[in-house]
């Protein structure tokens, strides 16, 4: 089999080209396919965002957690307490008022986000250090629980988060080019660790930690520092996805397990452990998504009126998340990245089988 | 070949193990094990399945504490340090059941092995408080955000890191398959690669399990030399489990035999192969004789 390999100057020039193509899509969309879209696509990038930064622990570093959700309401939080206007903040903290200095502090929305980041990073490492000291079943149940515990924090911290009352009226930044700007900001950087020396010892890591161990590999050091990235990240996207919904709340099915369980959903799609595919899966998401709002509301069947069943479509998404764990594991991606070679690899397979 | 006993061995100590002793629950799996490696030598160990070969490696590699015993490895102890610590310091290892990476080329197999020798920060600490004049204070490098952002620092080490690889790889004739999936290599290759990829962590010391479990006569033949030429070219220590008699009589200068956990014989392989106790323990295992 003669597979070329596509230089680094090719693959560079190809890449450039095909984001700069992105942008004029991401621009022509942003004025033709309206509003509604638009704040769609929007979501599809905080999503992809989400994502990223959840495979990097999931799939590339192979230790399951499943508190992914505890660091995108860290990053909602501090983004949105940072950037509310001081009016909004004395009018909604009527139960306790704000504590110094967040009551008297309000800055721009690219700060904001990357102290988010910054905090969510922070969250991470106190999660990560003493959660990564156990493995396997135990570790996914220790982030579980850790989330947990930042969102009754949350939900119980009346001067600082405004508790069970959530945030209102958050400025609505987070638009197309925020979006989709951090998405390809998260693609580089984490991309970048992925095919790193980090990025191949994370890989080791996530096939035979004690081989990885014997070669030299600080699994634990590892580990930790794959969390504390993903944990930037999701803080981005936290920021970013408060400042889409405009209005944040403590509740399991806003910023809890059920984000972490979508999220979740969308790199299994993808394939665990690869970047491209959990963007793929977050815009899949996305779409899905918006079709299953249709299960939700009433329907006339054949003259026959069905009443809309709530909930219905989170039970739609669990059966297809089962029915993926069970037979089709490696999702759209698997371990793989959709690169050039990828599609090239494809394509000389393909044309290899005609001869 | 000299007798050991009637000749000072004036090399230093490469591993000294004593009073090596592991339980579990209620298995002394091995019971005061003492031995040592002199630098450059070429030794077996040998012992009826089960009888704590493994368990011997895994105590010096420490993947397990011993519950007695120290190891001492360049006269530093090295008794229930954490295994990465113990790769940085220059033991490396193959293991019985082959531990590829799988999912990772041929190429990436032997690269991860070398990440570790960028960065070994922790053991640079323990050598320099042992010769400072040899090992300077080590000085912490950023090394991750350079990863990140691509440094002309950090591309010139990935750099470096691939021709090493690949000399290595070339030395194992695997240089051909460097962008094949390590799982798709035949057995005898794999067993080579994880030689190789010990290798890239730069040991003083190699220890092998079983390197030609599962191989036919011919590749036994060629590992043979092959475990002699990467003795004299990356100049290391190695100590070997084998099975294979007629490969461990041949390659081997000493040969510690194990029966039950205790070392039973000990000596050149002349020695080892007229000892009565040695064919006893051997006797029940037709397979060996
Ligand atoms: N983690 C462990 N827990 C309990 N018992 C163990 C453990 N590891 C090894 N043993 C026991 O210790 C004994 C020695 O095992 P070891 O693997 O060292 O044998 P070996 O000499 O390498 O044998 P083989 O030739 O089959 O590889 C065995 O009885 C084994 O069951
Ligand atoms: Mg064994």
């Amino acid at each position: 089999m003669g597979t070329k390999r596509i230089s680094f100057k090719t693959n560079f020039i190809l890449t450039t080209v095909f984001v700069i193509g992105v942008g004029f899509l991401l621009l022509a969309a942003s004025h033709s396919v309206g509003d509604y879209w638009v704040r769609i696509i929007t979501l599809m990038a905080i999503y992809s965002i989400m994502a990223i930064s959840y495979t990097l622990v999931n799939g590339v570093t192979g230790i399951f957690s499943l508190g992914h959700a505890g660091f995108i309401a860290v990053g909602a939080y501090t983004a949105a307490l940072l950037t509310l206007p001081i009016q909004q903040k004395t009018m909604s903290f009527f139960i306790a008022p704000l504590i110094w200095p967040l009551n008297s502090i309000q800055m721009g929305f690219f700060p904001a986000t990357i102290i988010a980041g910054l905090v969510a990073a922070f969250a991470a490492f106190l999660v990560g250090y003493p959660s990564l000291r156990v493995t396997g079943d135990y570790f996914a149940i220790a982030t579980l629980a850790f989330a947990e515990i930042i969102r009754i924090v949350i939900q119980n911290s009346y001067s600082i988060t405004n508790g069970s009352l959530g945030l209102k009226g958050i400025p609505p930044y987070t638009n197309i080019w925020w979006a989709w700007g951090w998405l390809l900001v998260t693609i580089i950087v984490i991309g970048s660790l992925k095919f790193s020396s980090y990025g191949r010892a994370l890989r080791a890591m996530s096939e035979d930690t004690v081989a990885a161990g014997a070669m030299g590999i600080n699994v634990f050091k590892h580990q930790l520092m794959s969390f504390v990235v993903s944990g930037f990240f999701a803080g981005i996207g936290g920021a970013l996805y408060a400042h889409w919904l405009t209005t944040i709340d403590p509740r399991p099915t806003s910023l809890g397990i059920m984000l972490t369980f979508f999220v979740l959903i969308m790199i299994v799609i993808g394939g665990l452990g690869s970047i491209s595919g959990a963007v793929l899966g977050a815009i899949f998401f996305a779409f899905a998504a918006q079709w299953l709002r249709i299960v939700e509301s009433p329907m006339n069947f054949f003259g026959i009126t069905i009443p809309g069943i709530p909930g219905m479509s989170m039970l739609i998404f669990a059966t297809v998340f089962i029915l993926i764990m069970l037979f089709w594991r490696r999702g759209i991606m698997g371990k793989d990245e959709l690169s050039w070679q990828y599609i090239y690899d494809h394509f000389a397979k393909k044309a290899g089988d005609q001869d | 070949m000299i007798k050991i006993n009637n000749k000072k061995d004036e090399r230093k100590d490469v591993l000294r193990l004593e009073n090596l002793t592991i339980k579990f629950g209620g298995l002394t799996a091995v019971d005061s094990f003492n031995g040592y490696l002199k630098e450059g030598e070429l030794i077996g160990l040998i012992g009826p399945n089960g009888a704590g070969k493994t368990t011997i490696f895994n105590m010096i590699t420490g993947i397990y504490a011993p519950t007695y015993g120290t190891v001492t490895f360049n006269g530093i102890d090295i008794t229930g340090m954490k295994p990465y610590v113990i790769t940085h310091l220059g033991i490396a290892r193959t293991f019985q059941n082959i531990r590829l990476f799988s999912d990772m080329t041929v190429l990436e197999n032997v690269l991860v092995a070398e990440h570790s020798w960028l960065q070994n920060y922790k053991a640079r600490k323990i050598l320099h408080k042992h010769e400072p004049e040899k090992f300077p204070r080590p000085h912490w490098k950023p090394w991750f955000w350079s990863a990140v952002l691509k440094t002309p620092d950090y591309l010139k080490m990935e750099r470096h890191m691939k021709d090493y690889a690949y000399e290595l790889l070339k030395a194992v004739d695997l240089d051909k398959f460097a962008h094949l999936k390590a799982s798709a290599l035949p057995y005898g290759p794999q067993r080579k690669l994880e030689i190789a990829r010990a290798l890239a962590t730069r040991p003083y010391l190699l220890l092998l399990d079983e390197p030609a479990a599962g191989m036919n006569p011919q590749e036994t033949q060629e590992l043979a030399e092959f475990v002699q030429d990467v003795r004299k070219k990356f100049s290391v220590t190695i100590l070997l489990i084998e099975h294979d008699m007629k490969f461990v009589m041949k390659i081997c200068e000493r040969i510690y035999v194990l029966d039950y956990g205790k070392i039973i014989a000990h000596g050149v392989p002349e020695e080892i192969q007229n000892n009565k106790r040695v064919i006893e323990a051997y006797l029940g295992d037709e397979s060996y004789v």
